[in-house]
């Protein structure tokens, strides 16, 4: 079981009280345990199952502009007095830095609604092993399929965020996922590909049967791939690569990378970055979200930013040190986005696949090639041929390149957005980009 | 060395009891119990932006039957605690059968120091240090926008209790220095990233001033890039430096021999045991023996000693690196390559530190050799996918080759490749071996673990570079 609310909070003001005795001027501190169990499958047996019970704290602590901070798993007091000593000892010989602080009081989150996030069943590994018999059956139903991995997972987590200036809040989550990997192969290759769901809510998880023959199909059709001249063409991103492409607009955009200079999004608020069409959103009150919350990891509330409208850059995603750097107001997105999408286009997924004669569709991509510093983008990429609309063959072995500023741009998105992660994107297209084959 | 059981209700020998009792008619298994120390101190902006130390301690209880592993792991070190995570193996291993393997070699070898590199410098010279690293980074151009310095020191003791209470320990120091800088001439930025690292104490890497040299590293790769031109698009001849471009062997081929893929046959390497995968000169290595490396251990994380693991011999694929479960279901022996990133995750096997053997020809030699391609000094990261056997890395130092003379930087591009066949594409082997600089951690299954490289210059014949240019 999670630890509740009332032993977190001990630890938490524990803390607190001890880190003020000991010298420091104000203080967080964070507590958070989780519990997850998880049974992996592989070719219809029980592969392995794993347990996980992990608590964490973690303290900072200041003395006027000077800061420093430690982390632990070990909560017995006797290790907790040790740290919160050494802690306070560093931050006394760490150098000051003027915009080093606890948030401002009136940024503060005043109430926790209840987002819908925690779902207190609790299902059985035996449970979960009937669900992936089901899945894996379905997944290996095609002789072409030669080997399934699939994993069923239970997360409950509890956490208490708690500073000196009064702030003490926090509450369960939890998640349950389910994935399935399955690997194909004929005379001529051996391809891999996955599908996977996850929810807040037991009962809104993916049939078993229909993930299952969702990755089987997924993987089957990459058999037998081509590779394909190097030449300049369309390319059409699947969802799970297009969200992809918005997580790194995020980073781009965060108040750090803003403050350091090191963006190529830097002094871009209020200009246009997107064509007309694209409009962004952090929207952290989606009840059942992925990425809801009540407060950032600083305590600050968190309000919907509508990041991008109509191709302008509204906001930066900024947190308390860096928004002081910038003079700018956190808006509590310390840790990052909540539920972040692009809003949907005004074209379907099928005139999109149809308004090209010649396109690629991307399925997957490997390699860590986006700079934000520059913009550059360059990955290895594997998906298919699409000419007038119809897939015509599978391709692997090219790469894909281009810059976000240019690609930003030339973004046409489909009207299939759904929240399947914690950062969507409907299928979107992007047309200029360079791609290298043979 | 920690004593795990010192502040616990659970003494050693009520621990081995349960441990035993667990694992009996189990055919493998242990307990891992781990406290780690590490800190990481932070200068960026002109600032100290981070100083912040952690302390973790947990252990991770692992039953094996057959092909089944049952795994249960926690941070309270108590009888509670132990015994529930024993029900919990027992409740997956419903039924066991099998017979607990006992053997495990032993060595008394010992490839770095029991040392904590932490409490070796003190916070103020640490931030003495990176200061110094500012001002003179600064001082050297002023193009320079951004630095970026920090150290990241660790000690790592681990305790494996098998059945029966056969006990093996191991303490393991690592630390990082790294130095990233941005300069910005023109409206345009581009940055230069160079560490080093491995397991000894900070002042092994930073006597002498030699951290001037990782600062002018970083610089210098930087200033190359700002005058870089985009990178081609297509196929064509690469010639890799030696050292940290080895991380194309650890992604083209490294990943593809690891046990587990092999008997799951998902690796594209599966069925090439005794086969030709290479070019005859290339022979290739996994060595977790080499005096203190990033990627070197005493004793991998099942207890069992490290060794140098021959992978390809002469173009020849002879060894695939094993643990203890995948040697046993492939009935073979462990290479000592049993892996994890902590007491949270499962063994695996992974590499160690990899390395290309040197040959004989001189990388003169080969950008003589080549018309029109690319001659790739320094990368950032790659990956590989392990089933299609297509991997990338990212050229973070490129230049193009033009009539067998090296030519202007170009841009940061990805060069992609296949791994069974990029192997047979090596036309030369240098004789220039050269390892890392200590900077290297590998991903698997979520799982990050320090690692090493090392190759010579290399020529390939053919691979395609994922530039901009047509």
């Amino acid at each position: 079981m999670v630890k509740d609310q009332e032993f977190l909070e001990k630890k938490a003001s524990y803390c607190l009280g001890l880190a003020k005795k000991l010298g420091a001027t104000e203080s967080s501190v964070i507590v958070n345990n989780s519990v997850s169990e998880t049974v992996n499958f592989r070719n219809k047996k029980l592969d392995e199952s794993n347990r996980s019970d992990d608590l964490g704290i973690s303290i900072t602590t200041y003395i006027g502009k000077k800061k420093s901070s430690i982390s632990s798993s070990n909560l017995l007091d006797d290790n907790l007095n040790i740290l919160i000593e050494k802690c306070v000892e560093t931050t006394k010989n760490t150098p000051e830095d003027e915009f080093n602080s606890l948030p401002d009081k009136d940024l503060l989150a005043k109430e926790v609604k209840d987002l819908d996030l925690y779902d207190d069943t609790h299902i059985e590994n035996d449970q979960k092993i009937d669900y992936l018999k089901k899945l894996e059956s379905a997944a290996s139903s095609d002789k072409k399929i030669v080997n399934t991995e699939s994993s069923f997972t239970q997360n409950k987590s509890n956490f208490i965020l708690a500073n000196s200036e009064g702030f003490c809040a926090g509450y369960k989550t939890s998640s349950f996922t389910a994935s399935s990997v399955t690997v194909a192969k004929d005379e001529k290759s051996m391809e891999r590909d996955y599908e996977y769901s996850s929810k807040c809510f037991l009962k809104d998880l993916d049939d078993a049967e229909e993930l299952g023959k969702q990755a089987a199909n997924q993987t089957i059709r990459k058999l037998s791939p081509k590779k394909i001249g190097s030449e300049k063409i369309a390319i059409i991103f699947d969802k799970r690569i297009a969200k992809g492409i918005l997580s790194t607009f995020a980073s781009a955009i965060s108040s750090s990378a803003i403050s350091r200079g090191t963006s190529f999004l830097k002094d871009k608020v209020n200009q246009k970055i997107f064509s007309d069409t694209i409009n962004v959103l952090d929207k952290p009150d989606i009840l059942k979200g992925l990425g809801s919350r009540n407060f950032d990891s600083e305590g600050v509330k968190t309000d919907t930013l509508k990041l991008v409208d109509q191709g302008i850059l509204k906001h930066y995603l900024i947190d308390t040190y860096n928004g002081k750097k910038l003079n700018l107001k956190s808006n509590g997105r310390c840790g990052g986005t909540s539920n972040l999408y692009f809003e949907n286009g005004n074209i379907s997924f099928k005139d999109l696949l149809n308004s090209k004669s010649k396109s690629l569709y991307i399925t997957e991509t490997i390699g860590h090639g986006s700079n934000i510093v520059t913009g550059d983008y360059s990955v290895g990429a594997t998906g298919f041929l699409v000419e007038n609309g119809e897939f015509k063959y599978p391709i692997n072995e090219i790469t894909i390149a281009g810059n976000f500023k240019d690609m930003f741009k030339n973004i046409t998105l489909a009207n299939d957005l759904d929240f399947k992660y914690a950062t969507n994107s409907p299928t979107m297209m992007i047309e200029g980009m360079v791609v290298a084959g043979k | 060395m920690s004593n795990f059981f010192e502040k616990s209700d659970l003494s050693r020998s009520e621990a081995e009891n349960i441990i035993s009792d667990t694992l009996q008619k189990c055919d493998d298994g242990e307990l891992y119990l781990e406290n780690s120390k590490s800190e990481s101190i932070l200068l960026d902006d002109n600032k100290i932006k981070n100083s912040s130390y952690n302390s973790d301690l947990g252990f991770g209880f692992r039953a094996i039957s057959d092909e089944v592993v049952a795994y249960s792991h926690s941070n309270e070190i108590s009888k509670n605690s132990l015994k529930q995570s024993s029900e919990n193996l027992k409740s997956t291993l419903k039924s066991v059968k099998g017979t607990y393997n006992h053997e495990i070699p032993k060595s008394n070898k010992k490839y770095y120091e029991n040392i904590n590199p932490i409490e070796q410098k003190s916070l103020n010279e640490k931030i003495k240090i990176l200061n110094e690293v500012n001002n003179y980074l600064r001082s050297k151009d002023d193009n320079i926008k951004q630095v970026t310095a920090n150290f990241l020191g660790e000690q790592k003791s681990v305790e494996i209790i098998r059945s029966g209470g056969e006990t093996l320990t191991d303490v393991r120091p690592l630390i990082r220095f790294n130095v990233s800088v941005m300069l910005e001439k023109n409206g345009r930025k581009e940055t230069g990233v160079y560490g080093v690292g491995g397991r000894q104490s900070y002042d092994s890497y930073l006597k002498d001033d030699n951290w001037k040299s990782v600062c002018d590293e970083a610089l210098r790769i930087a200033s190359v890039n700002l005058e870089s031109k985009p990178a081609p698009a297509g196929e064509m001849k690469v010639v890799l430096g030696p050292g940290w471009p080895a991380i194309l062997i650890h992604e083209a081929v490294g990943h593809g021999l690891e046990g587990d893929f092999n008997r799951k046959k998902t690796s594209a390497f599966h069925n090439l045991m005794g086969q030709k995968v290479a070019s005859e000169g290339v022979t290739i290595v996994d060595d977790g023996t080499i005096d203190n490396r990033r990627g070197s251990l005493t004793i991998d994380d099942e207890g069992t000693p490290t060794e140098k693991t021959v992978l390809i011999e002469n173009g020849i694929l002879k060894n695939f690196m094993q643990d203890r479960l995948n040697a046993r279901l492939m009935k073979t022996k462990s290479t000592g390559s049993g892996r994890r990133e902590n007491y949270r995750h499962i063994v695996l096997p992974r590499m160690r530190n990899t390395m290309m053997l040197s040959g004989n020809q001189t990388q003169d030699e080969m950008i003589k050799a080549v018309d029109k391609g690319i001659f790739a000094v320094s990368f950032g990261g790659g990956q590989v996918d392990i089933t299609s056997g297509k991997f990338v890395f990212n050229c973070t130092e490129a230049y193009e080759i033009v009539n067998g003379k090296i030519g202007s930087p170009i841009k940061g591009a990805t060069l992609i490749g296949d791994g069974p066949s990029i192997l047979k594409e090596v036309s030369m082997v240098g004789n220039d071996m050269m390892m890392d600089p200590g900077i290297g951690t590998c991903g698997k299954a979520g799982q990050g673990v320090p690692v090493g490289v090392a190759q010579p210059s290399i020529l390939i014949n053919k691979m395609t570079v994922g530039g901009t240019k047509l």
